[in-house]
């Protein structure tokens, strides 16, 4: 189910002339990427550059918290703590 | 100054120069796109700038792109240079990516609710036709403008300085649409539901929800009108709410959907987000939707921002420094503008422009002269009639709203 919601994300993103620069954001490539990508599902990948340097590991974590508590995500609790260091390693506070 | 029209080129320079470091920190030609060093401000998180560029929407010249989807975007402060701001170049902020193209023929405005007396659909042509135009100069402001600068940072849109504009808003009176329905005797909350919606079935729907007695305030407005045109696709159309004097999310773009109710809305985006720390501002109070530690935000604070000025610029010796800029606050209107041209030793009275009404942005203007060489420091602060003034530093609150800190504009005599 996870997967066709991306799909239909992804085709959405694909047929919407206004979207179409968002191709360009691309998340940085080191480990835990893959599970980060799920966030592309609501909304696009620069909400996440835009929110660094200043968050810890705490503070991504609250953030991913508050996708998946108030607005639904479809995110596995399991993969809360990778997307949490991926974030926290690559856009989080030095 | 000068006038630093976007190119493609320049950006491309710009945000190659800033990824490396390269930029002399508070010097004019080198500011970012959309950094607010330049304006004397706090500077934005380095991801953020390295992240925003200029891009422009259909319909929209270029404006300062945070996100794409949900689209938010940001107006750049050239723009402020004068007292209404452009629908073109007017900002965009949605929380939502489901955002459908309402045309105008098929779109109807539902109005009920417990508290109402009965149920009424109204078309565009209805809305025009059946109720007395009304029309209000207001600024529409996000909650969170400015957030981008709060230290420590905070999570969110990292906005700058340009999530606001001023417009002539033309529409029905929201209390003459409430009228034809009825208003019961106790009636509390007026919630409003645009046509945009969530991705997922499971993220709240953004719905809000409006005192009463705002409601039915003379100058709350179901806009179909922006500076004499349609409203931009980006800003709302076909209508949305004006509720002039309190901050955006108010706002509710593609209004479809007003109930009149008897009981508090308690939907995420009134009892989670929007909130500030209770009593820590003196703006209005939303009697209905207090909890013990917070409350929402409700109308602005004072506020002004300096145009004609870049933090880090040279002005030659015996030529005055020209202050310019505009001023708002809540709805009580403009009092008094001063300019410090000393670091706030000495203030003076600038001159005020033209009065638009109460809601709306109030130009001023200060020339000061430069007799000696040396660094300067230009401060503005506007004062509310109501007494309230910018602060000097910031009250912080864990969602980023209401920053209205002073400018600290650096200039060199040269």
């Amino acid at each position: 189910m996870r997967a066709l919601a991306l799909v239909a994300a992804a085709a959405a993103i694909a047929t919407a002339p206004a979207y179409a620069q968002e191709d360009k954001v691309v998340l940085k490539d080191a480990p835990g990427r893959d599970k980060a990508q799920q966030c592309i599902a609501c909304h696009s990948l620069d909400y996440i550059q835009m929110n660094s340097r200043f968050l810890d590991k705490a503070g991504w974590t609250a953030s991913v918290n508050k996708m998946i508590n108030a607005f639904g995500a479809p995110i596995a609790k399991e993969d809360v703590d990778a997307i949490a260091s991926y974030l926290a390693e690559n856009y989080g506070k030095r | 100054m000068n006038d630093r029209r976007p190119d493609a080129r320049r950006r491309q320079l710009l945000r190659g120069a800033g990824a490396l470091g390269m930029l002399a920190a508070g010097r004019a030609l080198a500011a970012p796109v959309g950094g607010t060093a330049s304006l004397g401000l706090a500077e934005l998180p380095d991801g953020t700038l390295a992240e925003q560029m200029l891009y422009a929407l259909p319909g929209k010249v270029p404006l300062i792109k945070k996100t794409f989807r949900p689209p938010n975007f940001e107006t750049p402060v050239q723009y402020f240079r004068s007292a209404i701001t452009p629908n073109k170049a007017f900002f965009v902020r949605w929380h939502l990516a489901g955002i459908p193209q309402v045309a105008a023929a098929q779109w109807a405005l539902k109005v009920g609710g417990d508290s109402a007396e009965r149920e009424l659909t109204l078309n565009l042509d209805q809305l025009k036709k059946d109720f007395k135009p009304a029309q209000v100069t207001a600024v529409c402001q996000c909650s969170g403008n400015r957030r981008g600068l709060f230290e420590p940072h905070v999570a969110g849109v990292e906005w700058g300085a340009g999530a606001m504009g001023n417009a002539v808003w033309r529409g029905a009176r929201l209390k003459d649409v409430l009228a034809k329905a009825g208003v019961k005797a106790g009636a509390l909350e007026v919630v409003l539901d645009g046509a945009d919606h969530a991705p997922l079935e499971k993220t709240p729907d953004f719905v809000k929800s409006i005192p009463v007695d705002v409601a039915l305030s003379d100058d709350t407005l179901i806009a179909y009108e922006m500076n004499g045109e349609p409203l931009p696709h980006w800003n709302g159309f076909p209508v949305r709410l004006v509720v002039p004097g309190w901050t955006g999310t108010y706002w509710v773009k593609q209004l479809a959907t007003v109930k009149v109710v008897s009981q508090p809305e308690k939907n995420f985006w009134m009892s989670t987000a929007y909130r500030l720390p209770r009593g820590r501002f003196s703006t209005p109070t939303f009697k209905s939707q207090l909890y013990a530690a917070n409350e929402p935000i409700t109308a602005m604070v004072v506020n002004s921002l300096v145009t004609s000025l870049q933090s880090g610029q040279q002005v030659a010796r015996g030529k005055p420094i020209e202050v310019r800029g505009v001023a708002w606050d809540g709805g009580s209107g403009i009092a008094k503008v001063e300019v410090s041209p000393d670091t706030g030793a000495t203030w003076l009275p600038a001159k005020l422009g033209k009065d638009r009404g109460r809601y709306s942005f109030r130009e001023f203007a200060l020339s000061v002269p430069t007799r000696e060489s040396g660094a300067r420091v230009i401060m503005a602060r506007a004062t509310s009639t109501r007494g309230e003034t910018q602060v000097n530093e910031l009250i912080h609150n864990p969602a980023g709203y209401h920053h209205n800190v002073i400018q600290r504009i650096y200039v060199e005599v040269v």
